[in-house]
């Protein structure tokens, strides 16, 4: 059984083809990382994975399930949770806020049981706040957990998207751009975090990402991206000395 | 200044924050249940309106508020509530059958409104339940073997578990009984994943649904619970005043619904009270400010203009309504003489287009 | 004979039709430029249409002096809308924004029930059309359905080389289409968004002018702008053309439900088709669709 497999998965939006047969599988428990120039089609493809836009063509597997049967909010169910570029965060609510959103999947309690809150729901919540407490331990969140989100920084944003991710539990984690936006300090502690998530939960984490200091770091194996096709892929030393690579970021010699 | 010192994660999910707060609630309801015995006729007239439009402001405010979507239509929804149960008495069926069923009605058109209101967006969406609106006073008023048209509907009074409720006292404490629990209700739906899922909706569908929310389940549901308040309200409405027509229904009246939200403070449960009160009390400052008016001035307009300006001033000067100037004053005296000006400054932003949500 | 009928039918709902596409138009050039929609567009006209009143009544000015009077003081009035009440929410969400236009209208209408001389009666509105009639063939053409056909062409013609050859009109466009590159163009948005209202106002009081012969001028005439939302709608909001073309149809659509369905079909027929567009297509027939990148 292959944990997660994209076969020819091609998009066009009217005359563009962003993404264009790309096939590749991630093995459970790996760090597979996607790079690519900007416009290469990365986040596109996250955005198919998630069901986000309907594929043109291609399929996606995961654990041998056909995810384009599927409706956009069942893929969480299934236990694939991502975060996004531009970080879309619930503005208006605090961060445990934010992350108990993570938890949805795990509920158990019924419209009208919420009603009337009744010990079940009260155990329930119990449940969910323990669970959440972890997460907030694990990404050092303590004192920014009543804080509305709003109000934080940039840097602390971008930890609570990867908190509210792990909330949910998922088998395979989609970062896209962990690292952009953080200052070197902050990019340390994301390393240090994905590898934990790697190890320690044993989650799969699929990525996109810039930073090559960090894509060398964590990464298993890498895929090279250029408008849209796949050029390059191997382990991140491979990858990053591929002919087709260097041209796609540095162009030709002249 | 208070601080809340937590030590178990229980305390978060209690209903009062700490001990103040439980103090002066619960004076509160004593006051409220002590009102017949004090309060003249007037007033207590008064009290009712104002229980039966905080349950709408409740209604609407968990549609408006708390999931982000909009509605200008929502006297249809009072006026289902309010036929449902006139059509149930007129043939017998007794109150504690006939008010669940004048909710489930109102909640079940809710449901139907919501269901093409998942496709829909902002002004769109404002569009589509206000010509929902339109149509259902056009139907209430051609349908007249089923609704008696504009000649409109009479209600006896309520007959519950043998007594007879159509006194002031009575009535009262029906309708303060059922704003109470509704507030509950909702206070309750907050604290657990349906109301968090509904906030998420508010603030970023698209994330909301990649955390596993069902956007077309939660939608249609938060429609159809706000229905079916509203429909709570509509049969206690409709006893209320004792007769019922389309015209009661309009726009207009959907119009003065909002600003029960608007000017109570969008996104707070006591905003719904607050400006339901508010909406009570506005026509009578005016009647009284009517007398000091220049002759030849006709009085006809003022009730509009006060009522567009209030609407204007507050948007543009508190926008987080009553309630919202009421957290301002408490703070100021909570963290005295510590208070900052600008705490509660929104960011002044560009146009962020809509159209791209 | 039945084709007479149609074209009679066809020409009536045209002729209202066009009243609903200035409203529209009005709309939707707000819509445009600052994503506002202004639900008190219906309640400019109407103010439109006593200010002619009052030219033409009062102070007895013929007909064509009292339109331009009429619109240039709406335009004002506009320009003042938009710099006292809308300029402070720049920035606030839609929603707030078209609950601060709700609370214009209800101004606009208390105010003009309190000026002595309107109040709350109804008043008609001379025009030099008056009731002639003429006839084409069997169809029987009424001069002032005529004149209303031909003048909104007019204005809608004038305001296409408007926004296509002159540099406020296309400064107008590049504002609706995104504020923060056109401010960084130069183009001064505050003050351009202040002379769209101006524009807006004027159209409405246009409108105004021309509906009063047939609903009389009355504090609540504003209510047929309401009207004009399955029109914009219909069109695409955020089409100009759209805007006509949708204020022609429900306007046609309007006559031909009066006619042949039962009583009370005609005034929610326009709703009815207002959903079903919602449902099917929001875009509406000319608008365009857009999503946001994540």
């Amino acid at each position: 059984m292959s944990f997660f497999k994209v076969e020819n998965l091609g998009i066009r939006f009217g005359g563009v083809v962003a993404v264009d047969k790309v096939s590749f599988e991630v093995k459970r428990g790996e760090c597979y990382t996607i790079i690519g120039p900007n416009g290469a089609g990365k986040t596109t493809i996250f955005n198919l994975i998630g069901l986000l836009y309907p594929a043109t063509s291609g399929k996606i597997f995961f654990q041998d399930k056909d995810l384009t049967s599927f409706s956009p909010h069942q893929v969480a169910d299934l236990g694939i949770a991502r975060t996004f570029q531009n970080i879309e965060l619930f503005e208006h609510a605090t961060v445990l806020q934010n992350l108990l959103i993570g938890r949805h999947r795990h509920r158990r309690t019924s419209l009208w049981q919420n009603l009337l809150f009744t010990p079940a729901v009260r155990a329930a919540e119990l449940a969910q706040r323990e669970a959440v407490e972890k997460v907030i331990d694990f990404l050092d969140l303590a004192k920014y957990r009543d804080g509305l989100v709003a109000g934080l920084p940039y840097g602390v944003r971008k930890v609570v998207e990867l908190g509210r991710a792990l909330a949910t539990e998922p088998k395979l984690l989609l970062l896209d751009e962990p690292s952009s936006g953080l200052n070197p300090e902050e990019t340390d502690d994301m390393a240090f975090w994905i590898e934990d998530i790697k190890r320690h939960l044993g989650v799969t984490v699929l990525m996109v990402e810039h930073d090559m200091n960090l894509v060398s770091r964590v990464s298993d194996r890498v895929l090279a991206l250029n408008m849209g096709a796949v050029i390059a892929e191997g382990t991140p030393a491979e990858v990053q000395a591929h002919p087709a690579v260097i041209e796609a970021y540095l162009g030709k010699a002249a | 200044m208070r601080f809340l010192f937590k030590t178990d994660y229980a305390q978060d999910l209690k209903l009062f924050k700490h001990s103040g707060q439980v103090f002066w609630y619960a004076t509160l309801v004593l006051l409220l249940l002590a009102a017949p015995f004090v309060a003249g006729e007037y007033l207590m007239s008064q009290l009712q309106f104002i229980c039966i439009y905080s349950i709408v402001g409740l209604g609407l405010m968990l549609l408006v508020g708390f999931t982000g979507q909009i509605s200008l239509g929502h006297a249809a929804f009072l006026a289902i509530g309010a036929y449902t149960e006139a059509l149930l008495q007129a043939r017998g069926v007794p109150f504690a059958v006939s008010l669940p069923c004048a909710a489930l009605t109102a909640g079940m058109f809710g449901w139907i409104l919501g269901l093409p209101a998942l496709r829909l967006k902002g002004i769109y969406l404002a569009m589509a339940t206000f010509a929902f609106n339109i149509i259902v006073v056009e139907v209430l008023t051609r349908w007249e073997g089923l609704t008696g048209g504009n000649a409109g509907l009479h209600l006896k009074p309520i007959e519950l578990f043998g007594m007879k409720i159509d006194g002031d006292q009575s009535f009262y404490y029906l309708c303060l009984g059922l704003t109470i629990l509704s507030i509950l209700a909702l206070m309750n739906l907050l604290r657990s994943p349906t109301g968090r899922a509904f906030v998420a909706i508010r603030d970023s569908e698209i994330s909301a649904s990649c955390m596993g929310v069902n956007l077309a389940t939660y939608k249609t549901m938060s429609f159809a619970l706000s229905a079916g308040l509203t429909g709570i309200a509509g049969a206690l409405y409709a006893h209320k005043i004792s007769f019922i027509s389309p015209e009661q229904f309009t726009l207009i009246a959907s119009i003065e619904l909002v600003t029960i939200v608007i000017l109570g403070g969008v996104g707070f449960i006591h905003g719904a009270v607050l400006g339901a009160g508010f909406l009570i009390v506005l026509p009578q400052l005016i009647s009284i400010a009517k007398d000091y008016l220049p002759s030849g001035v006709s009085g006809a307009g003022l009730q509009s203009v006060v009522f567009g300006l209030v609407l204007i001033v507050f948007i543009i000067f508190e926008p987080l309504g009553l309630y919202g100037r009421w957290l301002k004053v408490r703070t100021w005296f909570e963290l005295f003489p510590f208070y900052r000006r600008g705490m509660f400054r929104r960011q002044k932003s560009y146009m962020k287009s809509e159209r791209l949500r | 004979m039945f084709l007479n009928q149609v074209l009679q039918l066809l020409l009536a709902g045209v002729a209202q039709g066009c009243v609903y596409a200035l409203v529209a138009l009005g709309f939707v050039l707000i819509y445009k430029a600052t994503e506002t929609v202004n639900f008190a567009q219906g309640d400019l006209m109407m103010l439109g249409g006593f200010f002619a009143l009052t030219a033409s009544v009062i102070m007895g000015w013929p007909y064509w002096a009292t339109i331009l009077f009429a619109v240039v003081v709406m335009a004002a009035v506009g320009m003042l809308i938009e710099r006292i009440v809308l300029r402070p929410v720049l920035g606030q969400p839609a929603f707030t924004v078209v609950m601060i236009t709700i609370g214009v209208g209800y101004v606009l209408r208390g105010v003009v029930t309190m000026v002595p001389g309107w109040g709350t009666d109804t008043y008609t509105f001379p025009t030099p059309f008056a009731d002639g009639t003429f006839k084409i063939g069997g169809v029987i053409f009424a001069v002032q359905q005529v004149a209303v056909i031909v003048m909104t062409a007019a204005l809608v013609t004038v305001l296409y080389l408007f926004f296509r050859f002159s540099k406020l009109g296309v400064a107008m466009q590049a504002t609706s289409q995104n504020q923060l590159a056109a401010a960084y163009m130069g183009i001064p948005v505050r003050r351009v968004n202040m002379m769209i209202w101006g524009l807006s106002a004027g159209v409405a009081a246009f409108a105004g002018i021309l509906l009063a012969p047939v609903t009389f001028v009355h504090s609540n005439m504003g209510f047929i702008g309401l009207l004009a939302f399955p029109a914009a709608v219909l069109g695409g909001f955020g089409s100009v053309p759209g805007a006509i073309v949708g204020g022609l149809i429900v306007g046609v659509v309007e006559a031909f439900a009066g006619r042949h369905l039962p009583e009370g079909f005609k005034d929610v027929a326009a709703y009815v088709v207002l959903l079903l567009v919602l449902f099917i297509r929001p875009s509406g027939i000319f608008g365009e669709t857009a999503r946001k990148k994540v």
